[in-house]
Formats: structure tokens, sequence, C-alpha cells
């Protein structure tokens, strides 16, 4: 099955002389020299200064803290004796390593206590607001920005975590970076960066029933492979990514890092405005007006060129689950794991031995392998609608018993919602662990770990070796896909429950 | 003033890594990712590899005091932690040859000391091919931007010239934006009629 097509258009390479005499041609072939992308008006808008030869002064709006990795951020700005640029664009949160059991504040390993100590003392010493278990606001860091309205369109937002393209979806830039970089921002509200290349990835046709968003992007990074956007920024267009909620585009743009995309964005709409609108951070009714045509203002012009073009057509799309050890190793459920003999040397390399950790063949089906655990959460798929989702499919039904499942909501917010609507009783009905906030079992820093040998179906992002705890077996799907196989005890289609 | 270690010239046996897309999460497991300095990381690189695999090559004593890694395409992909190559220093590795590498690893790298070196396809699967035996001596030399194999073949890579200054001088960031507060503080009083956000803080 073909669905994607890779339309390699003049490459920019990164050399200077290389970037000129691409803009030359282009002028020459096209009255349209000056239209721009999304990506590029982001970039324009934020250059503080441009030395020949040297990277660009480039300002950050709003940096995302948490606390595995801004501890020695600290510590570098300190030993320097540099003051914190602007407290005000900064957020923090504690997700990583919390504990997701009723009692949040006593957390048994003492690495992960000092860690949250460490980080609320830091952000007391320095301004900072921090967002603690008591706030009522905490939870993962790509779930409280966008909830909050701190995320809005045109900014650029960064964090110490590689996920921060989640608030892509507002049609912000917004990528991770290490720690030292975080310190970096710490103390002058700007990055070192050169002008990253731009990739436009077309959701063609709609989806059909039992399948979503995240089915979506596990097909663009199988296609295209964990290193295919390497260097660029991804805006996703397309009349499938319009009809998308919010939370959709913020699970397609979260996944953009899983084919080594620096960023992912979408440019604002309607849709954007309205889920903003009223949020803790928005704009207030007086500037809104005004906030509204500044964001559209960001939108790519018509004829505005991208380095690179992708097509996906979501018509004939169905769920989609890993089999391997990377975001790239999928199937579609009722598809085959491919014959080894049909991938290039290194491909073939990487797949014997993914095969031989997640205790498959080539050429089996997955529907029916049976699952221990099942997970639901993470910034990819924590929010309100996914949890509406899973809960829809649970509704007096049972877990099945050979099978534990962890509900875990990816903030207060959310959790909060959950109650109101009474979607908490369903899990627990059904026989689902609902737990506190946090990141949980996405990358297993805390007690929520699947146990060796054991497989989970999950709804997180990453099928790395070990990610869900040592020697555990994690098969990324959809979480209309976790909830149908937590149901069946083995990998199971949702269809049939939607 | 040197901020971060110097980067000049590296000669060290070769140790290979002939994996693809080796993640972060593969050079440092997120269970050892609890310290909040930077130091420690080293004695868990690999460490599931190392735990799975007998063979692999921090396990084997010729492998002792390797400085330079070998290894395949995309390295360093997935989560952004730092920690993946504060991991590597720590284990002594201060070279790491690769067909290529994920973008926040490489910035991460230039931040640390460790200088990352891009060669030809062909060039690394020989050296990978070649080093399985731990008695193959590299040189890698950031001046000249050239790596040089024991048949006495040199090899020239690229090299962004600004981080190269920093490397070279042990230069970091911090200060050359510093360097720019003024246009930072311009930037930031014309920027101010377009907050739309309001403090985090309030
Ligand atoms: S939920 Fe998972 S991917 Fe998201 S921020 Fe937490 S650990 Fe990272």
């Amino acid at each position: 099955m073909s669905a994607a097509a890779t339309k390699k258009a003049p490459d920019k390479s990164a050399k200077k002389a290389g970037c000129d005499a691409d803009g030359a041609k282009q002028s020459q072939s096209s009255k349209s020299a000056t239209a721009k992308n999304i990506v590029q008006k982001i970039w324009d808008a934020h250059v503080v200064t441009q030395i020949e030869g040297h990277p660009n002064v480039f300002a950050i709006d709003l940096m995302l803290l948490h606390e595995v990795t801004s501890a020695q951020a600290f510590q570098l700005i300190e030993s320097r004796g540099i003051q914190v640029f602007d407290p005000t664009r900064l957020l923090a949160t504690i997700d990583h390593s919390t504990p997701t059991r009723q009692n949040r504040w006593e957390i048994y390993d003492e690495a992960a206590r000092t860690q949250v100590e460490t980080l609320r003392n830091n952000c007391k010493r320095h301004n900072i607001p921090f967002l603690d278990f008591d706030s009522g606001k905490q939870g993962i860091v790509h779930v409280v920005g966008p909830e909050l309205g701190v995320t809005q369109p045109g900014m650029t937002i960064v964090c110490g975590d590689s996920h921060t393209s989640t608030h892509g979806a507002f049609g912000a830039l917004a990528f991770g970076v290490g720690t030292s970089e975080v310190a970096h921002v710490m103390a002058t509200g700007c990055l070192l960066q050169k002008q990253p290349q731009s990739m436009k990835v077309e959701f063609k046709g709609r989806f059909r029933k039992g399948v979503y968003a995240k089915d979506a992007i596990l097909k663009l990074i199988a296609e295209i492979g964990v290193g295919g956007a390497n260097g660029h920024v991804i805006e996703y267009v397309g009349e499938a990514v319009r009809a998308m909620s919010m939370e959709e585009r913020m699970t397609v743009c979260n996944m953009s890092i899983e084919c080594g995309a620096r960023a992912g964005l979408i440019a604002p709409d309607e849709t954007t405005f309205s889920y903003l609108k009223g949020r803790a951070h928005a704009p207030t009714a007086d500037q809104w007006d005004e906030a509204v045509a500044y964001w559209k203002s960001f939108a790519s012009d018509e004829n505005a060129q991208y380095d690179k073009v992708v097509v996906i057509d979501l018509d004939k799309l169905d769920p989609i689950v890993t089999w391997g050890t990377n975001p790239a190793q999928s199937v579609s459920l009722g598809e085959r794991i491919p014959k080894l003999e049909t991938m290039a040397a290194n491909e073939k390399a990487v797949a014997v031995r993914a095969l031989e950790y997640t205790k498959l063949k080539e050429q089996q089906v997955l529907e029916g392998t049976p699952v221990e655990w099942a997970f639901v959460g993470s910034c990819t798929n924590g929010r309100i609608e996914d949890l509406r989702i899973v809960a829809n499919i649970l509704k007096g039904r049972k877990v099945n018993p050979g099978v534990t499942m962890y509900v875990v909501p990816g903030s207060e917010a959310v959790m909060k919602r959950c109650q109101e609507e009474g979607l908490d009783e369903v899990f627990r009905a059904a026989g689902a662990d609902f737990r506190m906030p946090g990141c949980s079992m996405c990358l297993a820093m805390n007690d929520d770990q699947v146990p060796p040998g054991k497989r989970c179906i999950s709804s997180s992002n990453r099928n790395f070796v070990g990610r869900q705890g040592p020697d555990s077996i994690t098969h990324l799907a959809s979480p209309a896909t976790v909830a149908a196989s937590a149901i069946a005890g083995c990998i199971a289609s949702p269809a049939e429950y939607v | 003033m040197s901020l971060i270690p110097k980067v000049t010239t590296v000669t060290s046996k070769a140790m290979p890594v002939p994996m693809k897309d080796v993640d972060t999460d593969l050079i440092i497991p997120a269970q050892f990712l609890t310290s909040i300095s930077k130091d420690g990381y080293g004695a868990n690189l690999f460490r599931r590899l190392r735990d799975n695999d007998p063979n692999f090559p921090m396990n084997r004593k010729e492998f002792d005091g390797a400085s330079i890694l070998v290894t395949d395409s995309n390295f360093g992909c997935g989560s952004s932690r730092e920690h993946a190559v504060w991991a590597l220093t720590g284990a002594g590795i201060k070279v790491v040859i690769a067909k290529s590498f994920s973008d926040i690893f490489y910035n991460n790298s230039a931040k640390n000391a460790l200088l990352l070196v891009v060669l030809e396809d062909k060039v690394v699967d020989e050296i990978l091919q070649s080093a399985k035996n731990a008695d193959y001596e590299v040189t890698v030399d950031l001046e000249s931007q050239t790596v040089t194999l024991p048949d006495g073949s040199s090899h020239k890579f690229e090299y962004d010239q600004f981080r190269k200054h920093c490397m070279l001088n042990g230069l970091d960031d911090i200060e050359y934006i510093r360097s720019h507060a003024s246009e930072i503080q311009e930037f930031r009083n014309r920027q101010e009629r377009q907050r739309y956000m309001s403090t985090c803080g309030a």
C-alpha cells in the first residue's frame, strides 16, 4: 500500500552558498518568491540579530520547565551569578517522576523526591510560576500549557522535552531543547539557532470509523521513517487537518519528533481561536480581535514553498499498531509484519533485533496477540477527548481479567473533567485503574512500570527498548485500540466498539 | 574565558556500535535520569545493551579507554535528554563518528565538548567493520576537520565554523548571546505590544 508520495523540492542545503543559489532560482521562476510559509513567518518575527556566518540570536516567548531537565540549568546560571531574564515567560510543573498514587506528596524514591523539591525551590528562588500538586493545575507540561491558554499562535516555545512539538497544534513554533539550552533561555530569553528547513505534510481525505489522529501520525512516521524529517519543521495541512479538533491536532504535532522533525505545526483557524477563548491566560475581551488578527497573519501564504512535501491519504487508513522498538515499525491491523527479505540491509538488522525483543515473527498478524497491560495517558493521548473515547468503549464492558489497565489523565483539569462527566466511574466499573495525573507509564520513571517480559498496548509515543520498564514490550496505538485490546485481552481493532 | 573543555585532537581506538537509529533511551534509560547534577551518568551508558549482550564492546576489556565511538545513522534520536551526552562524556567518549545524527542530540553535544563527526556512509561502514577487533586507532582533528585511519587515509568532515570556533576555544552560547543584550532588550520592547499571553505568574 503506498499512501504517501514524497516529492523532493529543491534541496536548500544548510550551506550559505546553496541557499543563495536556490533563492535566485526561485525568484526567477515564480512571482511568489516573497510568499512565506508559517515556519518562515514565525522565524522572521523572532530573529533578534543576524550576523553573517553566525547562528541567529533567536527570541523565545515561553519556556516550560519540568523536574527532570531543569536542575542542571539552574545550577549553571547560578554558578555564574546570572539572574533569570524574564520569569514571567517561564512556567514550571512536575510530571515525569511524580507518583500517580492518591497521595502524591509522599514520594518514596529519594532521587525523584529530590528532583521535585529542587524544582520547587528553584522556582521559588527565581520567582517562576510553579504548578504544584495543590495548584489544581498540575499535569504533563504539554497538556497544561494549552489548557491554560499560554500556548498561542505565532509564539516560539521551548521545553527540555522533545514532545514540545505538541504546542505546534496552535500554530506556534515549539521544539525540544537540551538542558544547556534551557539555561540559555533562562539567562537571556534567547537561543542560538539556525533556520530549519520546512516540510509540508498533507493529510488527504477523511478518517474511517475507528481510525484516529494517532493512526494518521503513526502512518506518516512509518512512511518516512524515524529520521525522515530530520532538520525540518513540518506544517500539517489538508482537509483532514482542518476537520480535526485541537486535541487531535495536538496528538499529530506531538509525535512529529518521532520522524525526526524539529517541530510540527498547524496554521491557526477558527478551531484554534474558539479553543483559546476564555482560557486563563488567553487575551482578554478588549484585546481579542487584535490578537486574532495578529494570529491569522502567521498562516502560510498561498504559494509558499517548502523544502519537502509528503502526502498521506487517510481514506483507506486502518488502525495502526507498532510491532517493533521504534515508532516507524508499525502495520495496519489486519496487515502482516513485513517480510525481512523485503527490507534494506540496515533496516533489516534493526528489524531483526526489534522482533527478537518484542518476541514476534516476520509475517505475523498482530491482531490476537495477547497483552497483559494497557495504558491510556501521556502527552500524546491523555486529554479529555481521548479519555471520552476510551470511556465510551469501556462503558458496560469489562477489562479482560488477564489485563491490568491504567488510565492516567494528562492533567488535574482533565481529571476533574472526567469526574464531572462520570468517566472515572466508567473506568472503575470496567476494572481499570484511574490514577492521578502525570507521565506515568509513558516513560516509567516512577513506580508505574510494565514488568519485565510483559506486553503492553499503549496510547503513548515511544516503544523504545525498555521504555515502559526494563524488558517491557510496548505496542503503540490509538486510545480506542488500547481500550478495545484491554477488553479483548489481545491486540484488537476498535471498529466493532465505535 | 574557557567555560567548557576545549576540543582539539583525539587519538584513540574506535569502539563500534553498528546500529541505526540509536535513541537516547538506549544511550541512557529514563530510570537513571533522577540525579540533579551532570555527573555519574557514565556508569549507565548503554545500560540495556550492556546488560543484554556480553559481547557489547563496552563489556569487552579490549575497548577500555576508548574515547571514539563509531555508529550508523540517526544516532541520538528520540528524547531530548542532555543526560545522553553526559553519559557519553562521563564514560570518556570525546568523539562520535556516524552517518548522521538527530538534531537535538547534535545541538546538545556541541554544548558539552562532545565532537560529532559525519563521514560518508562507506567510510563509516569501513570503520565499523575494521574496528571490531579493538586495535583500530583513529585520529580526529577538529582544527583541520579530518579523520585519519590506520591505513593512513585521511577523510575531511564538514563542521560549522562558528561552532568550531566555540569548541576550539571552550566558549559557550550564554556569553555570546549576552553580548547582544541591548539588541535583545530592543527586540523585547518592540515585541511587547504583540504579547497576548498574560504573564504566567498573574
Ligand atoms: S508523557 Fe511521556 S512523552 Fe510526554 S512529556 Fe511525559 S514522558 Fe515525555
